[in-house]
């Protein structure tokens, strides 16, 4: 596992893969949550904590407690409820430990249970038979690109909100339809 | 027409709550509800409704499951609670297509097991089913389901023919045309879905001014 080979994970997950624009995970806080681009980064942070450890504790899980005792079925059930608790967790602990961050992204952590790009993560890491090292990169990396993406468009729509969009477009009509734009842009690289 | 639904929504029928899924509250055009499986599996017709059936079995179980308990599930614990009822709903719906479909189990992909974080699910017991009667509240799952199937078979049977020419894999447009591939990339589903979401807003503001004419 040398070095370009991380790198290449690198440019795949956040750009040519990314999860908003090639996977379709995590489109509906991208939308909900992009108003302004200070909230948006919050909850880019916020995914990329959960993302991360979401694949590394699903790891162990899977093949620790799953595939020993041969109930890999039960893989939906007990990652939604990994996901739930270490969401749970984290509050307290920012909540206990950094009082001064909490009111600043504490709200969007409720919302990012049912956020479909964690738990889709954890189930490409299964299905792509990824090692640790690469799922752990995987949750890491790809919520790199969720938070790149959902700062764009925050951007995008910021000025959205000042200019001249027909009555029925405006909202969420023009925000596909800027998505849309994005995500032809982050095709064009996927020739790397 | 739609005044005539509403009436009916204010009498809370079965028919009511059935057709408020499909028209006035529809998941897809009107809640925007569900973005994810709305944009990433429609890139054929037949996609689509798979999706749609295998949600629409999952809303109805969980609906009426939900509805059933909800006398019995404490406030506190009732999220998780709802959470893994519709996860076992999922699994079994995805054992099922494994068996039965696995062509279809290979073209939805991971979005199967993601039902579980769909949005409209969770939404739906907590709005309608932690609140109301069995019955009712399978028929609210049922007129969701459908609603939610018909608006992806309608982005499915868009996508599908412009961006390949055919629907439900029968040719339409014949050799002489040239397929759009952008329809079936990512960008192009972003494209359809705002503008069929644009063109739904024009015609219900059209309906509106109408009414205030009037």
């Amino acid at each position: 596992m040398s070095e370009i080979n991380i790198l290449s994970f690198f440019v795949a997950c956040v750009i040519t893969n990314n999860f908003i624009f090639s996977r379709f995970l995590g489109v509906c806080p991208f939308l909900g949550v992009s108003k302004q681009v200070s909230t948006a980064f919050g909850m880019g942070v916020a995914v990329t904590f959960v993302m991360t450890f979401a694949s590394l504790f699903t790891y162990f899980i899977y093949y620790g407690v799953l595939v020993t005792l041969k109930i890999e079925f039960m893989s939906t059930i007990s990652f939604i409820l990994v996901i739930a608790t270490l969401v749970q967790f984290l509050e307290m602990a920012i909540k206990k430990f950094f009082p001064a961050l909490y009111p600043s992204f504490g709200i969007y952590l409720p919302l990012i249970t049912t956020n479909c790009a964690v738990l889709g993560v954890t189930v490409i890491n299964i299905n792509e038979s990824y090692n640790l090292l690469y799922s752990v990169m995987n949750g890491f990396f790809g919520a790199l690109g969720f938070t790149l993406a959902i700062v764009l468009m925050a951007g995008v729509r910021e000025r959205l909100e000042n200019s001249n969009i027909p009555e029925s477009m405006k909202g969420f009509p023009i925000s596909l339809v800027s998505a849309c734009l994005m995500a032809i842009g982050f095709m064009g690289f996927a020739g790397i | 027409m739609v005044i005539q639904k509403e009436k009916n929504m204010s009498k809370k029928n079965l028919k009511g709550i059935f057709l408020n899924g499909i028209l006035d509250e529809n998941p897809t055009f009107r809640l925007v509800l569900g973005t994810c499986p709305t944009l990433a599996v429609t890139t054929s017709a037949s996609n689509g409704v798979g999706m749609g059936i295998a949600a629409t079995i999952v809303l109805m179980g969980s609906n009426l499951v939900i509805s059933s308990l909800r006398n019995f599930i404490p406030k506190k614990v009732r999220i998780p609670s709802f959470i893994v009822i519709i996860c076992m709903f999922v699994t079994i719906v995805q054992m099922l297509l494994k068996a039965y479909l696995p062509d279809l189990n290979d073209a939805l992909g991971v979005f199967i097991p993601l039902i579980v974080v769909n949005c409209i699910i969770l939404a739906r017991a907590e709005a309608f089913a932690s609140k109301n009667a069995p019955l009712a509240s399978l028929t609210d799952g049922l007129g969701m389901g459908l609603g939610f199937t018909l608006s992806l078979t309608l982005m499915g049977t868009i996508r599908e023919l412009i961006g390949a020419g055919t629907i439900f894999g029968v040719t339409i447009l014949g050799a002489s045309y040239d397929p759009m591939k952008l329809v079936t990339v990512p960008a192009g589903g972003f494209l359809t879905y705002g503008l069929l979401l644009g063109i739904i807003n024009a015609i219900t503001n059209k309906k509106k001014n109408k009414k205030g004419d009037k």
